[in-house]
């Protein structure tokens, strides 16, 4: 996360080779980028571009799908299979014979995604994936993370979206400038009232409320809804048997 | 009108000497408009074609005729590059914008007396969005594998369809886009626009206007009337 300009596409297009360090080393699983192609390192690193209009091209949204996969060279039968799957998966398999630019713009955002997901990439990049996703998208957007979270991909999200990185509690390296400013987990970062200045980023809510509840003896640093919950029913049974035994 | 001023006796003659001097009346002029790297980096670019063109008049004709015609190369480049590098598009169309002949024109032809100055303010201004617009297609089809010199010629003729079509797209969509913008702030308007720039000529404007025509007649009266040696 940072504020616009902060160096953070430019950080993820190193990843994949589509920008080469002019100082220093970046290196893919023991690989340093200059030494491979950027088809060869995509392979691995998935990079799911802000603006789908982009990418799109084909005339079917299978074709698009399966552009990559053809790119990489899988077999005929893999790649039919790959992109049911990926389509299944966000919830786009009617659309599998529709001409992706009759689509919505939400709806062509996962159409993006899915044209990266279906070769699953070790190593997932997405740039913005929140803009313009609807509350329910965001919820399986975030779902489909930690699920591929759990099979041990690594997803790395470029984003402004506060509230939606306060659910998921990652780990959230914070840029300015073109340089790490800091980096923690999730509630550690997203409090801290100087750091998210600097980054020109705003509170998740729960954070904004819960730094004008520490005179009551709650920690500062909660941030995603469920730890509140936790945190002020605890409180709540406090009181209430404070309040019995006074009585 | 500086600009015409150059080239016409550049396209005239093949003086060295003249070339030179033409050359190096604009070295202050860049320094005034602060554009000398830029103008290095455009000369850096055409150092491959004003090779070619020395190469292949050197195998030609005499040695003078083949650096005349390089000088005449860079010369004309220089001059262009100047020209664009100090001159905004905005300003440009509003100059544009002043001549009556075009505003008749544009009334006849598209009934708007702005409108055909417009639209050379957009065409110019497109140019850099589209670049960056295409770095970024070019990107975005990288990162799926797409290899573009990979092949024989006709497979990577059709790398190039990915690249494109979105490109394309990008270009009608924001065609659109700017004429539902332009309409909601009710272009062209009334006739009688005022702008919040009035390009006016000063002193200096007139003095170059007047060297510049007398330059050009001068080429021209030389040119019928005498022969001038290469070297």
């Amino acid at each position: 996360m940072g504020e616009n300009g902060a160096g953070k596409t430019t950080l993820a297009k190193q990843l994949n080779g589509l920008l080469k360090p002019s100082l220093g080393r970046v290196t893919v699983d023991g690989d340093d980028t200059t030494k491979k192609s950027v088809a060869q390192l995509s392979r691995k690193v998935g990079i799911v571009f802000q603006n789908p209009d982009h990418l799109l091209f084909s005339e079917t949204v299978k074709e698009e799908v399966g552009f990559a996969l053809k790119n990489f060279g899988f077999e005929p039968g893999v790649t039919v299979k790959q992109v049911e799957r990926t389509l299944e998966a966000l919830d786009l398999a009617h659309y599998a014979d529709t001409s992706p630019f009759l689509l919505s713009g939400g709806e062509r955002k996962r159409v993006a995604l899915a044209a990266v997901l279906a070769w699953e990439p070790d190593y997932l990049i997405l740039d913005e994936p929140t803009i313009g996703q609807d509350y329910q998208q965001k919820e399986r957007l975030r779902n489909f993370i930690l699920q591929l979270n759990s099979q041990g991909k690594a997803v790395v999200m470029v984003t402004h979206d506060v509230e939606f990185v306060a659910e998921c509690n990652p780990k959230v390296v914070l840029m300015s400038k073109g340089r790490i400013v800091a980096q923690g987990q999730a509630d550690e970062i997203l409090s801290d009232d100087g750091l998210i200045e600097k980054a020109s980023l705003v509170k998740p809510q729960m954070a904004k409320l819960f730094s004008q509840l520490g005179d009551f003896g709650l920690p500062r640093d909660v941030v995603d809804v469920h730890r509140a919950k936790m945190l002020l029913e605890e409180k709540l049974s406090e009181v209430k048997v404070r309040v019995a035994q006074s009585s | 009108m500086l600009v015409i001023g150059i080239i016409v006796p550049s396209l005239l003659f093949t003086n060295i000497y003249l070339l030179v001097g033409l050359l190096l009346v604009q070295v202050p002029l860049l320094l005034v408009g602060r554009v000398t790297r830029r103008w290095v980096q455009s000369l850096r670019a055409g150092v491959f074609l004003s090779a070619l063109i020395f190469v292949v008049n050197f195998f030609t004709g005499p040695l003078a005729n083949a650096v005349a015609l390089t000088l005449r190369f860079l010369l004309l480049m220089t001059t262009f590059s100047f020209f664009f590098m100090t001159t905004s598009p905005d300003d440009l169309g509003l100059a544009i914008d002043k001549v009556g002949f075009i505003r008749w024109l544009s009334r006849r032809w598209l009934g708007y007396p702005n409108a055909l100055s417009f639209t050379f303010t957009t065409a110019v201004r497109l140019v850099p969005t589209m670049a960056v617009d295409a770095q970024t297609v070019v990107d975005a089809q990288r990162s799926r594998g797409l290899e573009l010199d990979k092949g024989n010629l006709l497979k990577r003729v059709r790398n190039y369809i990915p690249i494109l079509i979105p490109l394309l797209l990008i270009a009608i969509r924001r065609s659109l886009e700017l004429a539902e913008a332009l309409e909601a702030r009710g272009f062209p308007g009334k006739e009688g626009r005022t702008s919040l720039f009035e390009l006016r000529f000063k002193l200096v404007d007139y003095a170059l206007l007047g060297i510049s025509l007398a330059g050009i007649v001068l080429s021209f009266w030389v040119f019928f009337h005498y022969r001038v040696p290469t070297i």
